[in-house]
């Protein structure tokens, strides 16, 4: 161990690991982003909560008047699911179970996200077809500040997926691939776990 | 390969395995749990949201858990106390945020 590598504070635990390997390095960095955008999410349901409040409506549609159970239903089932399936290809990645494998449960993966996003899409213009826009009332301005940031958070951790189909389609499982596939996970557990707070006081919390 | 490491090799895969499978377990009755009961509409609004919050908070805990492999180990105590630190700031910001708008809300009335 370095002298500098090992400056009081900046590693909570001695001896450890992360200080010397690159790829767990930089998971290290990726949690603190992580928890940062947890930060960002966490003032997003704060804010939603506030606008729970009758005057919030404005006259406007109520949770009970938008949300649809089955719908909810839906998009948790394919989340939840894409979470395992993606558990599924890191573990071909860690017992060395070949890129074919690991290919196909990202491509599982893939296609669950994106029937997520479709049945999101569906839902927002279904909103949008009975006036709940946006600037509709405090409470859907907050709505749409915190689902859809989710969504957007969804696409660009599909086109992450895509991405890494494309490299390791293309040069096999190097050290490289494998590490940046090891923060695409840590990324999309990560949504599914905004997820649970979503349905949970979103949709259920609404039509409880 | 040795056998006795390949053997070993395959325990171990069959082990963390079961961890996701054991996860996605947990999630899913916790999941179904509350959406049925908001289906059936026969809990009260107030018991249905204790209900759903407490669920939902097991929920997050079987995620960080079995998915994002934070638990107790030494190995995992920086990604823990980074969880812990930033949820105690999430709770200091929401419950400050809800107090203070919740408090304006009742004098206005």
């Amino acid at each position: 161990m370095t002298v500098i590598a090992s400056t009081p504070g900046m590693s909570l635990v001695a001896d450890h690991a992360h200080e010397h390997d690159p790829a767990a390095s930089a998971l290290s960095g990726f949690w603190l982003f992580m928890m940062s955008d947890l930060i960002i999410f966490g003032l997003m349901f704060a804010t939603y909560l506030t606008m729970l409040k009758p005057m919030s409506f404005a006259g406007g549609p109520t949770p009970k008047d938008l949300f649809d159970l089955p719908g909810a239903a839906m998009e948790t089932a394919a989340l939840l699911t894409s979470t395992f399936t993606f558990g599924m290809a890191s573990l071909a990645i860690k017992y060395d179970l070949g890129v074919r494998r690991v290919m196909f449960w990202m491509v599982v993966t893939l296609a669950l996200g994106l029937v997520f996003l479709g049945f999101e899409v569906h839902e927002f213009m279904h909103m949008f077809a009975a006036g709940a826009v946006p600037q509709r009332s405090g409470f859907l301005s907050a709505f749409f500040g915190l689902v859809p940031l989710h969504g957007l958070h969804v696409t660009a951790g599909s086109i992450w997926l895509v991405l890494m189909l494309i490299q390791i389609g293309r040069t096999g499982l190097t050290e490289t691939s494998k590490s940046r596939i090891a923060r695409l996970a840590l990324f999309w557990h990560f949504l599914d776990l905004i997820w649970v707070g979503i349905f949970s006081v979103v949709y259920l919390g609404g039509l409880a | 390969m040795s056998p006795l490491k390949q053997q070993s090799k395959a325990e171990a895969y069959r082990h963390d395995l079961r961890g996701y499978q054991m996860g996605f377990a947990l999630a899913a009755i916790l999941t179904i749990v509350p959406f049925t009961l908001v289906a059936a509409g026969t809990l009260s609004t107030m018991a249905a949201l204790w209900v759903i919050g407490v669920l939902g908070l097991l929920q997050i805990f079987v995620h960080v858990r079995f998915f994002l492999h934070v638990d107790l180990s030494q190995e995992k105590r920086e990604e823990l106390y980074l969880m812990i630190f930033s949820g105690s700031l999430l709770i200091v910001m929401i419950a400050g945020m809800l107090w203070i708008l919740f408090n304006l809300y009742a004098r206005m009335m």
